[in-house]
């Protein structure tokens, strides 16, 4: 089981976007992920206030909903986001890592529901909320 | 009647509006990071993203990562709105544009959500976007926003977002 982790977790950290963004698997389960993103001042989208771009978030909240689609006990050879919708609750503080975790709460043979959060330092006020579905390849791999 | 005042000259209403657009753009980090620019005709803009091996989020096929795709179409919702605004306040002549940097911008609109429907994978080529703003209120906004590879009636992706006015200073 430690070794499914290991080599998922270089999967994703070798996804070139991710790397770019310095994701880092925490935690990886029967069709849930836990993915953290740090602080980089690259990502700023307000450069008033120094907060992270919610574009990043987005990128953060899909690449940990992909990765709990394809850890789901099911075992899909691939997957492909078909739609993703974020609500942005709050700012993410400057200087805090982000940290994403999904699941997927409904799996049939050709989709995933999943849904997400992320938070930052402050565990009980999530900044964004995601739910989304993804496609499941079967096979042919 | 009095004589009406003569045109400005092309040049000059040109170099205004790009200098407001470029303090705009320029002035946002990750923008820079993900390496939009933006190509504008009269008040029309189009996003360009142009192809770059870190945007990639499948090695195999190759495609573009889908969090890139969510933040090319964001950050192209979020400009056309801010630009819109910026639009009418320097051809009203309320805003001069020269004295225009990223710390006396007016503040962006915040996301309150976004909603990404993919179409077909990211190619490993250069992206295009256009936004449309479908209501501008003054607290709250709904904005549209279209992304194309090489072809503008084949979509690879599209997506609706609301967004929070900035208080006026």
């Amino acid at each position: 089981m430690d070794d499914k982790l290991r080599i998922a977790r270089q999967f994703i950290e070798a996804i070139p976007h991710s790397a770019a963004l310095g994701m880092q698997v925490e935690e990886l389960g029967d069709g849930m992920a836990v993915i953290s993103m740090p602080y980089d001042s690259r990502l700023v989208g307000d450069p008033k206030s120094g907060v992270i771009h919610g574009g990043a978030v987005s990128a953060l909240m899909d690449t940990c909903a992909g990765s709990a689609v394809m850890a789901h006990p099911t075992g899909p050879s691939g997957t492909a986001t078909i739609s993703l919708r974020i609500d942005y609750m709050r700012a993410a503080t400057p200087g805090q890592r982000i940290r994403a975790r999904a699941e997927c709460y409904h799996v049939t043979r050709t989709v995933a529901f999943i849904r997400a959060t992320a938070a930052d330092d402050d565990e009980t006020r999530p900044v964004a909320a995601a739910t989304g579905t993804f496609t499941i390849e079967r096979g042919r791999a | 009647m009095s004589p009406r005042r003569p045109p400005e000259p092309v040049q000059v209403v040109k170099k205004r509006r790009d200098a407001a657009l470029g303090a705009l753009v320029h002035g946002v980090p990750y923008i820079q990071f993900l390496g939009i620019r933006f190509d504008r005709r009269g008040d029309e803009l189009t996003s360009v993203l142009p192809y770059d091996n870190k945007l990639i989020g499948n090695p195999i096929i190759p495609a573009i990562h889908g969090g890139v795709t969510a933040a090319f179409l964001e950050v192209t919702a979020i400009i056309e709105l801010s630009w819109s605004l910026l639009w009418e306040e320097m051809e009203a002549g309320t805003l001069d544009p020269r004295g225009l940097t990223a710390e006396t911008l007016p503040r962006l609109p915040k996301t309150i959500d976004f909603t990404v429907d993919y179409l077909r994978s990211g190619l490993p080529r250069d992206a295009y976007a256009r936004a449309r703003v479908n209501r501008s209120g003054r607290r709250y906004a709904s904005v549209h926003v279209e992304a194309w590879q090489d072809n503008r009636s084949r979509l690879f992706a599209q997506a609706t977002g609301h967004f929070l006015m900035p208080e006026p200073e």
